[in-house]
C-alpha cells in the first residue's frame, strides 16, 4: 500500500485461474479480488482532474416550474458546471419502451426526485451545496396517486396522452360468462419493492479527443444503455463507448439509466471526467421498483377442486415515467393464472401512470404481483373445499404437453408443477423445540419480545412460473467473440461479451462453458463493453440461456475451423474431443497438443447467437408464442408468528426448482437462496411507503432488507429436467425462486393465525388485528 | 484538517476537506483504499466495516478527525502482501459467499473479529455476529458456509 496515492481504478480483465467446466462448482473468476477489496466497483473509480457530479431533485411529486436560477450555485468556487433541460443537446427525453421521461424535468415535475438540474464541482461535499444553492420556483399541483382512480375516463392525467400505459386482456372460453359450482373471490395487494442493490448508482464520464464520450458504469445492459446516452448527448453511438465496471448488484434496477446522462452533459461541458455516486437516500429516488399492485380475482372450481375458470383485474402503478410498464403488464397478464390449467380465463391487466415513484422491472417482472394473487386464491379454494392446499395445487397443476391457459402456447418443455411440489411437501420438516428456546430463535429476535408464550408454527406453500428470456416478439440473442490462442505456450482463450455481471455469474459460466468446449484451462474473460455487439440485458433470466448460447456457438465454430486444420486421415476417425490441451479420438487416444494444432495462427469467431422467435400476444385474447421458455419453482415455509404482537419468524425455507442442467451447482444454489430472500423480504418487511406521491423511507434503516437473522436455513431440492431446445438443456434461474417464496411465507402466518391475509408485506397489525396509523402507512390492508 | 494516523501498519497523514468528512471518505478518497464500501452512511449495512484500534466500526459513522493518532485496519490489511489469502477471504471464495461481492469486505472483517473473539461459533452465534451486515444477493446460506469452513481451520491460529 502506498499512503496519500491517488487510487485509478478501472474495468478488470479477469485472469484469476479457476478450474470446473460445465456441471462443475467452479470458483468465481472476480472472488479473489472481492474478498480482498480490489475489486473495482463503479464507486471505486478515478481519473486524474475528475470532477463529481451530484442532482438536485424535485421534492414534489407533482408541481410546474417557474423558474430555475442557477447564479449562486454557478458563483461557488469549486463549482465548474451547472445545467438544466436547456443545456441537454439531443434528444430530451429517455426511457426503454417509451423516451418520455426527461434528462431534466422541462417545466413541469411528475414525480418527488425527479432530477431537476446537474452540477459538477471539486469535490461531493461541494456540489452537494452548490446544488442547494440552485433555486427552483414550484407550482405545486395535486398529485395523482391511487393507479386504480387513475384509470377513470374522467381522472387528471399525468402525461397529456392519458393514464393508461398498457392494458393487456386475456380471453378464453367463455370467458368472463364461465360460472362454476364453487367460487372463492379475494382482493390483494403488493406494496412497493425496492431492488436495494447494495452498490449505490455511480459511475464516470471521460470527454475524449474525438468529442465524444467514454463511460465507465454499472448497468444491466451496456447498449441500451449507450442507445439512450447517445441520443441525449446528441452524440453518434460510435462516439460514446461505454464499459461495465464493477455491480455491485442490480436485481433489476440497473435496465434504466441513472446518472449516466448527466454524467456526459457535466463532462462534455466541463471537458473533464465526471464522476457520480448516489448516497443510498438518492439511490431510492434513482431508479424504479417494484410495480405496486392491487389485484381482484375469482376462481371457480368443480367440488372436486377442479378449476374452472380464473377472472382477474390487476392494476399495476407504473408511477410518473413508463420504465418497463408495458412488459411488466404483459407479463401479469401472461402468469396472472399461474401454472395450473384453467378452461376459462378473463383477465385484465393494466399499468398506469402516477405521479408516484416510477416503476419498471424487478427481479420475477409482472409474474411476482399475480403469482401472490393466485395462490392466495388456491389457498382459499383448499380451505373453501376441505383440500389439502399441497393436493389441490396438484390437482391443477400444468405439465409438458399443456397449453398455458393465458397465452394458448403449448409448454413444449418439461415443467413439472406437481413434482416440485409434492417434493418440498415430502422434505423433513424441522423439529419443533421443547422447553426454553433461544429468544433469538423466536419472533422479534433479539428484542426479547417473547420465551415461546403466544407463539404459534404454521406451514406454507407456494409455486410459481415465469418466462426465461424476453418475449412477446423482441429479437432475443447475444453476441459473442471468443478468441483461442497460445500464449506463453499454453493454449488460452479469450471470451469477449458485453453481458453484464452483477454478481449473478455469467463470467464463472463463459469460462465454464469455453473451457468444456474447447478443453483449455485457461479462459480470460474481457472487461464488457460496446466494442462487442450487445449481448443484451442481465434479466429476464436470461443471461446464461443467450450469451452462454451465444459462446457455446463461438467455441462450436472455432473447434470446427481447429479440426479442418488436422490431416484428412485424423478428422475421419470420427468426433474428435478437445481435453486438458489435447485432441483426442473417440477412443480416447490423444492424437495432438492443442498448442501444437493452434501454433502461431489463432482462431478467432464472433457469433450472434438467438433463440427461436417468439411472438406478440393478441391485444385482446392475450394469445400467442409469446415465451421461448418457463422456470417453475415451489417453496415450503415454516413460520413460527407471536399472535400477540403480530411477530413472524420465518424457521425455514425449502424450494424445489427444475433448473435443466445445473451448470454450476453453487451459482443455482445461491439464486435460489438469494431470489428467496427477496422474496421473504416482500412477504414480511420491504416496502418503499409512499404518502402522498411522497417517499417516506428512503434509507437502510427503514426500508428492511432481510439480514442473517431474519433469513432461515434453506432446504433445496434441484431437478434437471432438460428442456431440448436450450442450450446444455439448461433453464433460467435468476428469478423463479424470488416469485413463490412470498405466497409461502404469507400462506404460513395464515396457517399459524386463521387471518385472511391480503397484503404483503405483512405488518404486525395485520396480523394482531389491531389497526396502528402513522404517517407513514395510511394505506393500510 | 490534518488527520494523522496508521492504516494497515504504515503511518498515514491526510488532509480533510470539510468538517464532518467521514473515515470512511478518508480510506476511500484520500488514502486509495476504496476495499471498504459505502453503501448506506447510516450504519445499517455494514459494508465499509473496519478495524478501529482493533474494535469493529463501520467506518461511515466514524468522523475522520476521531481516527486522529489510531489504528485502523481495513479489509486490505487483512492479508499481508504476497501471503496467502487469510482463513475467511479463502473460506469466502470456496463456500460461494461471494456474489456482486459490495457487502463482501465489511463480511469479511466482521466474520474475521468474529472467528478471533469465538474461534468456534455455533449458527445462532454467527447469525448474531453477521446481523450488522446486509447481504442483497446471496440469502446469507453460503455466508454461514463460509464461516462454518473458516472456522474448522482456524482452529489452532494465533
Amino acid at each position: 500500500m502506498s499512503p496519500n496515492a491517488t487510487p485509478t481504478r478501472a474495468a478488470q480483465e479477469l485472469t484469476t485461474r479457476v478450474d470446473g467446466g460445465v456441471g462443475q462448482t467452479a470458483r468465481r473468476p472476480d472472488a479473489t479480488l472481492k474478498v480482498k477489496g480490489e475489486f473495482a466497483f463503479s464507486s471505486d473509480l478515478w481519473a486524474e482532474g475528475m470532477l463529481w457530479g451530484a442532482t438536485l431533485r424535485s421534492p414534489y411529486p407533482r408541481a410546474r416550474i417557474i423558474d430555475i436560477d442557477v447564479s449562486r450555485a454557478v458563483a461557488m468556487p469549486g463549482v465548474f458546471a451547472v445545467l438544466t433541460h436547456d443545456d441537454v443537446p439531443g434528444a430530451k427525453c429517455f426511457g426503454l419502451e417509451v423516451a418520455d421521461q426527461p434528462v431534466l424535468a422541462i417545466d413541469q415535475v411528475r414525480y418527488q426526485g425527479e432530477a431537476v438540474a446537474i452540477i459538477a464541482a471539486d469535490d461531493p461535499e461541494t456540489a452537494r451545496r452548490a446544488a442547494d444553492n440552485v433555486v427552483v420556483r414550484y407550482e405545486c399541483q395535486d398529485p395523482i396517486v391511487d393507479a386504480v382512480a387513475a384509470l377513470a375516463d374522467d381522472s387528471d392525467a399525468v402525461h397529456p396522452a392519458g393514464n393508461v400505459v398498457r392494458h393487456q386482456r386475456v380471453r378464453s372460453g367463455d370467458g368472463e360468462q364461465a360460472t362454476a359450482p364453487v367460487v372463492v373471490r379475494g382482493e390483494y395487494e403488493i406494496g412497493m419493492q425496492d431492488q436495494a442493490f447494495l452498490g449505490t448508482e455511480s459511475g464516470l464520464a471521460v470527454p475524449a479527443d474525438d468529442g465524444g464520450v467514454d463511460f465507465y458504469v454499472a448497468t444491466q445492459n451496456v447498449h441500451d444503455d449507450r442507445r439512450q446516452v447517445a441520443a441525449c448527448l446528441g452524440l453518434g453511438e460510435d462516439m460514446v463507448r461505454m464499459t461495465i465496471v464493477g455491480v455491485g448488484g442490480a436485481f433489476g434496477a440497473r435496465e434504466d439509466i441513472s446518472m449516466e446522462v448527466h454524467a456526459g452533459l457535466l463532462a462534455l461541458r466541463t471537458g473533464r471526467p465526471v464522476k457520480f455516486v448516489y448516497s443510498r437516500e438518492e439511490s431510492f429516488f434513482g431508479h424504479v421498483h417494484r410495480h405496486p399492485a392491487r389485484m381482484a380475482y375469482e376462481h371457480g372450481a368443480t367440488p372436486d377442486g377442479k378449476l374452472v375458470y380464473v377472472k382477474a383485474r390487476i392494476v399495476l402503478d407504473g408511477g410518473a415515467y413508463a420504465s418497463t410498464t408495458a412488459g411488466v403488464v404483459g407479463n401479469a397478464a401472461a402468469f396472472a393464472t399461474g401454472p395450473y390449467r384453467v378452461p376459462h380465463v378473463a383477465v385484465d391487466a393494466w399499468g398506469v401512470y402516477t405521479n408516484n415513484p416510477p416503476c419498471g422491472a424487478m427481479r420475477g417482472f409482472g409474474a411476482v404481483q399475480p403469482c401472490f394473487a393466485y395462490e392466495s386464491q388456491m389457498d382459499r379454494l383448499a380451505a373453501e373445499l376441505g383440500l389439502d392446499p399441497v393436493e389441490i395445487r396438484v390437482r391443477n397443476a400444468v405439465s409438458e404437453g399443456d397449453v398455458l391457459p393465458t397465452t394458448h402456447q403449448l409448454i413444449d418443455s418439461p415443467a413439472p408443477a406437481s413434482e416440485l411440489l409434492r417434493r418440498v411437501r415430502d422434505l423433513p420438516l424441522p423439529p419443533v423445540t421443547d422447553g426454553p428456546r433461544n429468544p433469538i430463535e423466536l419472533p422479534g429476535g433479539a428484542g426479547n419480545t417473547t420465551r415461546g408464550e403466544g407463539v404459534v408454527r404454521g406451514v406454507g406453500y407456494g409455486i410459481g412460473i415465469k418466462n426465461v428470456g424476453y418475449g412477446e416478439g423482441v429479437d432475443d440473442y447475444s453476441t459473442a467473440r471468443v478468441r483461442l490462442e497460445v500464449i506463453g505456450g499454453e493454449p488460452t482463450v479469450l471470451v469477449h461479451t458485453a453481458a453484464a455481471e452483477m454478481g449473478q455469474g455469467i463470467v464463472t459460466i463463459q469460462q465454464q462453458t469455453a473451457r468444456t468446449e474447447l478443453g483449455v484451462e485457461k479462459v480470460t474473460i474481457h472487461p464488457a463493453d460496446t466494442s462487442v455487439g450487445s449481448a443484451g440485458s442481465s434479466s429476464a433470466s436470461r443471461q446464461t440461456y443467450v450469451t452462454g448460447g451465444a459462446v457455446k456457438a463461438a467455441c462450436e465454430q472455432i473447434r470446427e475451423a481447429l479440426f479442418r486444420r488436422l490431416p484428412d486421415a485424423v478428422r475421419g476417425a470420427g468426433r474428435l474431443r478437445l481435453e486438458g490441451g489435447k485432441l483426442f479420438t473417440p477412443d480416447d487416444e490423444a492424437i495432438a497438443d492443442l498448442r501444437d494444432v493452434i501454433g502461431d495462427e489463432p482462431i478467432e469467431r464472433t457469433v450472434e447467437w438467438r433463440h427461436r422467435p417468439t411472438e406478440e400476444p393478441d391485444a385482446n385474447t392475450g394469445r400467442g408464442n409469446a415465451h421461448v421458455q418457463w422456470g417453475l419453482c415451489a417453496h415450503r415455509a415454516v413460520v413460527d408468528v407471536d399472535v400477540e404482537l403480530g411477530l413472524v419468524k420465518v424457521v425455514e425455507l425449502a424450494a424445489a426448482e427444475d433448473v435443466g442442467r445445473i451448470m454450476n451447482p453453487q451459482g443455482v444454489e445461491g439464486q435460489i437462496e438469494g431470489g428467496s430472500a427477496q422474496g421473504l423480504g416482500l412477504a414480511l418487511l420491504e416496502e418503499i411507503q409512499v404518502t402522498d406521491g411522497r417517499v417516506q423511507n428512503a434509507s437502510f434503516t427503514d426500508y428492511l432488507i432481510p439480514t442473517i437473522l431474519d433469513m432461515p436455513p434453506m432446504r433445496l431440492d434441484v431437478l434437471e429436467m432438460a428442456d431440448p431446445h436450450a442450450p446444455y438443456g439448461l433453464r433460467g434461474v435468476g428469478e423463479p425462486a424470488t416469485i413463490s417464496s412470498t405466497p409461502a411465507v404469507v400462506a404460513a402466518v395464515r396457517a399459524a393465525t386463521g387471518v385472511p391475509l391480503k397484503r404483503v408485506p405483512i405488518r404486525p397489525e395485520h396480523i394482531t388485528g389491531q389497526e396502528v396509523r402513522t404517517a407513514g402507512n395510511p394505506r393500510d390492508a | 484538517m490534518r488527520v494523522n494516523l496508521v492504516v494497515n501498519g504504515v503511518t498515514c497523514a491526510a488532509d480533510c476537506a470539510w468538517e464532518g468528512e467521514s473515515l470512511l471518505y478518508l480510506l476511500r478518497e484520500r488514502l486509495a483504499l476504496p476495499g471498504s464500501k459505502n453503501a448506506c452512511e447510516q450504519g445499517e449495512c455494514g459494508s465499509c466495516t473496519v478495524y478501529l484500534d482493533g474494535e469493529l466500526v463501520c467506518a461511515c459513522l466514524v468522523a475522520a478527525g476521531q481516527a486522529e493518532g489510531r489504528e485502523v485496519v481495513t479489509v486490505e490489511g487483512l492479508t499481508p502482501t504476497d501471503q496467502p489469502l487469510n482463513v475467511v477471504q479463502q473460506a469466502f471464495i470456496e463456500a460461494g459467499a461471494v456474489q456482486c461481492g459490495f457487502c463482501t469486505p465489511g463480511f469479511v472483517v466482521a466474520a474475521d473479529d468474529l472467528l478471533r473473539r469465538t474461534p468456534n461459533p455455533s449458527d445462532i452465534e454467527i447469525r448474531e455476529a453477521l446481523a450488522g451486515n446486509l447481504c442483497r444477493c446471496t440469502g446469507y446460506e453460503k455466508v454461514l458456509d463460509a464461516v462454518r469452513i473458516a472456522a474448522a481451520r482456524a482452529v489452532g491460529r494465533p
